[in-house]
């Protein structure tokens, strides 16, 4: 069948006091996904049939942070349709779900309400502008005068109705029609909180996630690798196991040795009798005490990349009334999503062609199908990808190395389903985990304790350039062999390396001092790492907050007003910094409470927190009374999913904050499960979570990880309160 | 063949002894609520009730169930006053962990239809919850719990109050 590339681009005019508006360059050259036969499906994202389905193809993944709810409002608030009469699939891969951003369909940084609101409210204006021609030319009438509602359009006299559904085989007629957009103090859906579509099946326990697809004679598949980054095997016996009840196939793949079994059981004690030994590798003498060492030597030894100057701190050193020097340190810490990593897939060979099926919970389809390629003999094309519910992602389903190894193992065994599944300590020793980075920070205050010069160097490893492989794989056209896309994308890896702007994220200061400079070493310790819940933010908004308090205390200031000096009274920084110390009673805390405070911008998005502490009698243990957070996201899509997000970016922070850190021995993980890198639980929650949104009318921005990066200096700088101990190193100790 | 009762009805497995009834569950019974997360008893998402008390089925033998109740989030019907609860206070995020969280509250509920707020996070803290849904967690079994409707007949382990 073949599909005309039709792009529309309509002239835009103001017709009736609304802007009228044309979709520009939406590609239909490549099928929408998932399409019904016969359906209305005026663009990648909606379908609508004629028995009365809404079908919405959710372009961002679902992992709890609520784009299953929050999305489709958007395109419902232009249809005009009740979101709850939508049916919800995750989409499969197109053009049109592609970022303009990264020119890739992952879902990662906080961009997907930011990304999708101006498209999806047009797609659903369009839409319904579409119905609206369709019914008005049924009844011979002007379409201006007629009207909407809740998937009905209404005639001029308000006395003849059509469903939207009657009408979808009549809108495929209309498909170029001009819309207006709603104006916002018309929107019904936008801004009201809702229940989440999923939250019933989240509770009952048939919400489907990737461990639990099922397929005709699913087999279950583990995979021994080895334990020391960049190991490979020495040598490897499977005749002990292959006899083992329910083994199925014992094959080598890329990462290690995989062993298939009717279940996982199966599969997981075959693995531990699997006799295997390993070559250790070129990092087989690194441990967590020398990566740091080598990062403190680079900032000593090193000039690092200027990443932001203004006026000159090297002119300010000899001068200033008194200069304040302190080194911060963050280590490496760990994802550890509730579902463990998996994938499933099924290789078929016709006519001597193998094409491949397969269910990832990732938060990258099109990078999951690339790194599927890269592993295999198939290219992209041959791969289809479904996305699934995730247990969890916070950065970690961002790079599919499970896709890749399901894939390998699927090829090997054609007609056979199979799902890969890691075990908790798989997933905990085979990480891409949060860098460590280390801080060396000095500033100058003059005799009047006004800042004047603020130096901050980090060393810190480039994630970009370990991804840089597979997103150039899945950014350049089909025709480019996979080797050559692959040794394209290390080469630029290599090179973006040291300009990779994500370790310096939050590092460059919103105050306002003469003299700025912010350096970056990039240092590759060859641990994998990626993307954690607001990445550079998570360790740098930990050090400049933590250090402009520092200032604050040497300048004899208080730590707020010391930061409103610096801060534009109008601006963003200002107004979530003002909300959430006036919801705080910053200044007025009881007797034996302390404060402390802190703002950031991960993601274009603000937030400010404070945080409530008090001391154990021993002094070393204390209780979180309390976190204020105030935050500004543009406008509100559902102001329950910003809360449950600011709680849950607080707690997930809190984990890092003060829990063990990853470690490393021999070129390993040291640690394995919940009993070693323990995270926060129930009882160890703040006593009380307090979040307070700006209101605002401008275009939203993200919110699923900006609760993240302001806990750790907040909770430090109370801390600091309390006991006048500074904690500049991860995870917060009291001694 | 191992026989025991799951949700209120007879089953028989042919599964090796030592099979957990975590993957008896899901591996040779389709019954994919409860969830795999740790493996070693860590993280609760496994938990299901033995005779009524929550357990950790990753680490729970099938030889060691013989016989017993067994009862999961697939027994409570999808309408209990827990299920409601969760519900109604848009507790899950990505869900993952919420199979045994209701487990072990209605576990709790079933000894302990009043809980105070210490209670309920002693009662909870064996079972993670990487999101951080903790907060909405504790408003759900406080409903639950001052729920008029609830009482122990709600509870699988109807004998246990």
């Amino acid at each position: 069948m073949a599909f005309s590339r039709r792009k529309f681009l309509l002239g835009t005019g103001v017709i009736g006091g609304g802007l009228v508006l044309g979709l520009s360059l939406r590609d239909n050259s490549v099928p929408y996904p998932a399409a019904i036969e016969g359906s209305f499906n005026p663009n990648a994202w909606l379908q609508i049939t004629e028995d009365g389905q809404f079908v919405f193809q959710l372009h961002k993944t679902e992992m709890g942070q609520g784009v299953i709810g929050s999305l489709p409002a958007i395109l419902c608030e232009e249809l005009d349709l009740d979101p709850q009469r939508l049916t919800i699939q995750h989409a499969g891969i197109h053009p049109d779900f592609a970022d303009p951003s990264t020119g890739g369909q992952m879902t990662g940084g906080s961009t997907s309400v930011k990304a999708s609101y101006d498209i999806l409210r047009d797609v659903g204006a369009a839409a319904r502008a579409m119905l609206i021609a369709a019914a008005a030319n049924r009844w011979q009438q002007n379409a201006d005068d007629c009207t909407t509602d809740n998937g009905v359009v209404i005639d001029a006299n308000g006395t003849q109705r059509l469903s939207y559904t009657e009408l979808a085989n009549d809108a495929k007629s209309y498909l170029d029609t001009p819309y207006v957009l709603k104006a916002a103090k018309d929107f019904r859906y936008i801004g009201k909180a809702e229940t989440r579509p999923d939250a019933l099946q989240k509770s009952t326990g048939t919400a489907q996630f990737g461990v639990d697809i099922d397929l005709p004679n699913l087999k279950t598949a583990v995979v021994v690798r080895c334990p020391h980054f960049g190991g490979t095997i020495a040598s490897w016996d499977a005749s002990s196991i292959d006899s083992l009840p329910g083994i199925i196939a014992v094959k080598e793949i890329h990462s290690g040795i995989a062993i298939v079994a009717d279940t996982y059981w199966q599969a997981r004690k075959a693995a531990g009798q699997l006799v295997i030994s390993w070559d250790k590798g070129p990092m087989a003498d690194m441990d967590s005490a020398k990566i740091k060492q080598q990062q403190r030597d680079l900032i000593a030894n090193e000039k690092p990349r200027v990443m932001m100057e203004e006026g000159d701190t090297s002119a300010v050193w000899d001068s200033a009334a008194t200069i304040i020097e302190a080194d911060y340190s963050v280590p490496f810490t760990h994802h550890s999503p509730m579902e463990p990593q998996n994938a499933t897939a099924i290789a078929t060979e016709r006519d001597g062609e193998m094409t491949m099926e397969m269910w990832i919970p990732s938060q990258s389809p099109d990078l999951s199908r690339a790194v599927a390629a890269h592993f295999t003999s198939l290219t992209a094309p041959q791969i289809t990808v479904h996305t699934t519910l995730m247990g969890g992602g916070f950065g970690r389903r961002g790079y599919p190395d499970f896709a890749g190894e399901a894939a390998a193992i699927a090829e090997q065994l054609p007609s056979v389903a199979v799902k890969l599944l890691w075990s908790r300590e798989d997933d905990m020793q085979h990480d891409y985990y949060r860098a460590s980075s280390e801080h060396r920070l000095k500033a100058a205050l003059d005799e009047d304790g006004q800042l004047i010069a603020w130096d901050h160097t980090l060393v810190a490893s480039s994630i970009i350039k370990t991804m840089a492989v597979f997103m150039a794989a899945n950014l350049l056209p089909d025709w480019v062999p996979a080797s050559v896309a692959e040794s394209m994308g290390k080469s630029a890896g290599g090179l973006i390396a040291n300009y990779d702007p994500i370790p310096c994220e939050g590092a460059k200061i919103p105050y306002q001092a003469p003299n700025i400079t912010v350096g970056h070493l990039e240092y590759d310790s060859g641990v994998p790492t990626g993307f954690w819940r607001s990445v550079g933010f998570s360790y740098n908004i930990f050090v400049v907050e933590s250090f402009i308090d520092e200032l604050a205390h040497k300048a004899s200031a208080d730590p707020l007003a010391f930061r409103q000096r610096y801060l534009d009274k109008d601006s963003q920084w200002r107004s979530v910094l003002d909300l959430a110390a006036e919801k705080a009673n910053w200044g007025q805390s009881q007797p034996g409470i302390f404060q402390g405070i802190a703002v950031s911008e991960p993601f274009s998005s603000f937030c400010a927190m404070v945080v409530d502490v008090s001391i154990d009698p021993d002094g070393k243990n204390y209780t979180i009374e309390k976190v204020v957070a105030a935050v500004d996201c543009g406008i509100v899509i559902d102001p329950d999913v910003i809360e449950a997000q600011m709680e849950g970016g607080i707690i997930y922070a809190l984990s890092a904050a003060v829990k063990a850190p990853v470690s490393f021995k021999d070129g390993a993980t040291v640690e394995s499960n919940f009993h070693d890198l323990p995270v926060i639980r129930m009882n160890e929650i703040p006593k009380r979570i307090e979040v307070y949104t700006i209101k605002s009318d401008n275009s939203p921005t993200g919110i699923g990880e900006i609760g993240v990066p302001a806990l750790a200096p907040a909770l430090a700088n109370a801390l600091f309160a309390a006991t006048g101990q500074r904690l500049r190193d991860l995870p917060l100790r009291l001694t | 063949m191992t026989s025991f009762i799951l949700n209120g009805e007879n089953i028989s497995v042919d599964a090796e002894p030592d099979t957990p009834i975590l993957w008896v569950l899901r591996d040779h019974l389709n019954k994919t609520g409860t969830k795999f997360g740790c493996g070693a008893g860590l993280c609760g998402a496994c938990t299901v009730l033995l005779d009524g008390q929550a357990t950790r089925s990753c680490l729970l033998p099938l030889a060691t169930a013989a016989g017993k109740r067994i009862d999961t989030i697939e027994g409570l019907g999808g309408d209990h006053v827990v299920q409601q609860a969760w519900v109604e206070n848009n507790v899950p995020q990505c869900g993952y962990c919420q199979s045994g969280q209701i487990m072990s509250t209605v576990a709790l509920l079933a000894t302990n239809p009043s809980p105070s707020e210490d209670e309920i996070k002693t009662a909870l803290a064996g079972n993670i919850c990487r999101c951080g849904t903790y907060p909405r967690i504790l408003k759900a079994v406080k409903q639950a719990a001052s729920s008029s409707f609830y009482d122990a007949s709600q509870s699988p382990d109807g004998s246990a109050s």
